[in-house]
């Protein structure tokens, strides 16, 4: 069934977390193919923040391993592993709120692609990183807000503004946990449509409680319970998984 | 595009009160006594490790108490490499109390930025105070008393011994002032720069600079090395100014005082601690003439100025410029 599914672009094996005595990521081995919008869903801690910041390094794993293109990269540091094509949107706000939108993502793309030997010249010469946080804030949808504060936007805009940075890093993979999250109808349509848009030209590793929406998108799902893997499959393949309706769907009422 | 930079100032006002700052400074030594000279070369010194501090604490977020070690040490190096009877050219001292100094903190840096906020502020201090004692307690550097150099500054600037003594003290002075000027301004272009970009975001918000891909602990630890080379450079001026060092020069008061000059003056400016350490030497003397509880009054002098004035003297010229432009500008 995997194989139908392509290469593996990011992959765990057997990953497992636990803090102090509780056990937040239980043997999980999931994949990420090229390409695929992978959306994991399951109830309030679940584990699924766990499993973002296992994948994007800012958790260690008691034991399992995460590969990407085949590479192991359980042991990178976070920033290592932005430079491999990982990048990670936050489930709560987590953006520089004193800087413009503008140098919130040029910060993203200079992590990326600044040169060595351009550290010491002026900020305001590098019209590379510039215009590449440009195309980031446009293809977000914020190309008119670039010159606002960060923390005066709307919440809407200040997660459109979270995934503008993800997307200055130009990554191969997209973690996002819960980029809807406290959004209005309006602005998560936007959002919703945005999504749509990036999993065209990237892997997209979704957390979402939206389950309309996340049945609509999904190419591949998987249910955490508890931190273990309850079930995955196609978004029709879950939908009917006797267990998920069971423990997970049903007592969503 | 219209980013300002934090610390630098956001106003023609404020450039041109830099400026006025600095033609005080280049004319004072024209008008005032030779004491009063020699005092303002001191808070000249005193101005340039508090400046080199701001780089750690108003530019990167890291509260240093270790910070005036470098500072001392450097002052020793001075006293150790220079012999008995002819001291050692400043193009000699200079280099060399710079990369002791730099030494020390990439050692120091290297383990303590290992920790964060209160622990660093602690592990820092702990490292300073371990520089002390190797000065406090062995003949090292004359031991508690310290020592005095043979011949300070005086052989350093050659053809100075021949002046009249009217003019002697503006050797050092005009050294201090390029120094601070030079320290300013290449701490200004380094806060331009995208590396100052890169400790700006680390201040803001360090895991999110990890998490869109910045080594923050190798960007924290080369800052932390500038800073001490800085503050090696103003301990270097130190010994050649007043021709003598004591293990005071390293105690972690040092640091702490460089700490106040920077709250006076304004943790959000690089003007902030120069302005700080003028304020806070003219605070000191004035003290001096009209009480005999010089600290008590000097303490409440200092908290006075930091509950009206949270973001210091130098906040006063800033606080205009954001009123006019209102909360959209
Ligand atoms: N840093 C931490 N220290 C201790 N326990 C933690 C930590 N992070 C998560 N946990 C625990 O691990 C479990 C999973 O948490 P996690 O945040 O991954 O869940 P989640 O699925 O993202 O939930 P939500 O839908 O509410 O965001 C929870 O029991 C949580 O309390
Ligand atoms: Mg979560």
């Amino acid at each position: 069934m995997d194989d139908a599914r392509g290469s593996a672009l990011l992959e765990t094996r057997n990953l497992c977390r636990s803090f102090g005595g509780v056990s937040a990521t239980r043997d999980v081995s999931i994949r990420l193919a090229p390409g695929e919008l992978h959306a994991v869903i399951g109830p309030n801690g679940a584990g699924k923040s766990t499993l973002v910041n296992l994948l994007s390094g800012e958790l260690a794993p008691s034991s399992g391993t995460v590969h990407l293109a085949g590479e192991d990269v359980t042991r990178l540091p976070v920033h290592a592993r932005v430079k491999h094509g990982i990048a990670r949107s936050f489930q709560r706000t987590n953006i520089f709120k004193d800087m413009t939108a503008l140098e919130n993502v040029r910060l993203a793309a200079q992590a990326v692609h600044a040169t060595p030997g351009s550290l010491f010249r002026s900020a305001w010469r590098a019209r590379d990183l510039v215009s590449r946080a440009q195309t980031a804030l446009a293809r977000a949808g914020l190309e008119d807000r670039s010159a606002a504060i960060a923390g005066t936007l709307s919440h809407g805009a200040q997660r459109q503004l979270e995934i503008a940075m993800t997307l200055a890093t130009s990554p191969k993979v997209l973690l996002l946990d819960e980029p809807l999250a406290g959004m209005g109808q309006e602005e998560g349509l936007r959002i919703s449509a945005l999504l749509k848009a990036l999993s065209k030209d990237h892997a997209i590793l979704l957390i979402e409680h939206d389950m309309d929406f996340v049945f609509k998108v999904a190419d591949w799902m998987t249910v955490l319970v508890e931190g273990a893997v309850l079930a995955e499959g196609t978004p029709d393949a879950v939908r009917t998984n006797a267990a998920v309706r069971r423990a997970y769907l049903g007592a969503q009422r | 595009m219209n980013e300002q930079t934090r610390l630098l100032p956001h106003s023609r006002l404020g450039w041109l009160l830099l400026a006025a700052l600095l033609a005080c400074l280049v004319a004072a030594p024209h008008f005032v006594s030779i004491y009063h000279t020699e005092l303002i070369t001191t808070a000249m010194i005193a101005a340039m490790l508090a400046l080199s501090l701001q780089l750690l604490v108003g530019g990167t977020g890291l509260v240093s108490l270790g910070h005036g070690a470098f500072y001392g040490l450097a002052a020793y190096v001075v006293y150790l490499i220079s012999p008995e009877a002819a001291a050692r050219p400043i193009w000699q001292t200079l280099p060399a109390a710079m990369l002791v100094a730099g030494l020390a903190a990439l050692l120091v840096g290297s383990l303590s930025l290992r920790t964060k906020g209160f622990f660093f502020l602690m592990v820092t201090l702990a490292f300073g105070q371990m520089i002390f004692f190797v000065f406090h307690d062995t003949k090292l550097g004359g031991g508690t008393d310290g020592a005095y150099l043979g011949k300070p500054l005086i052989q350093a600037f050659g053809a100075s011994l021949d002046l009249p003594r009217r003019q002697r003290p503006l050797g050092p002075y005009y050294v201090a002032l390029i120094q601070l000027t030079l320290m300013y301004v290449g701490l200004a272009l380094l806060m331009r720069s995208l590396f100052g970009r890169i400790l700006e975001g680390i201040r803001a918000n360090e895991h999110r600079m990890r998490a869109i891909g910045f080594d923050t602990y190798r960007y924290k630890l080369t800052t932390f090395v500038i800073a001490g080379m800085l503050a090696g450079a103003s301990g270097h001026m130190w010994a050649m100014h007043r021709g003598f060092v004591n293990p005071e020069l390293i105690s972690w008061h040092k640091s702490a005082e460089a700490l106040l000059m920077i709250l006076l003056g304004g943790l959000g400016s690089l003007a902030g601690p120069i302005v700080g350490a003028l304020a806070y030497t003219a605070l000191g003397e004035f003290s001096q003439l009209v009480t005999e509880r010089k600290l008590l009054v000097e303490g409440l002098v200092i908290l006075a100025v930091v509950l009206v004035l949270p973001r210091g003297l130098t906040g006063l010229a800033r606080r205009r410029k954001a009123a006019e432009l209102g909360p959209d500008g």
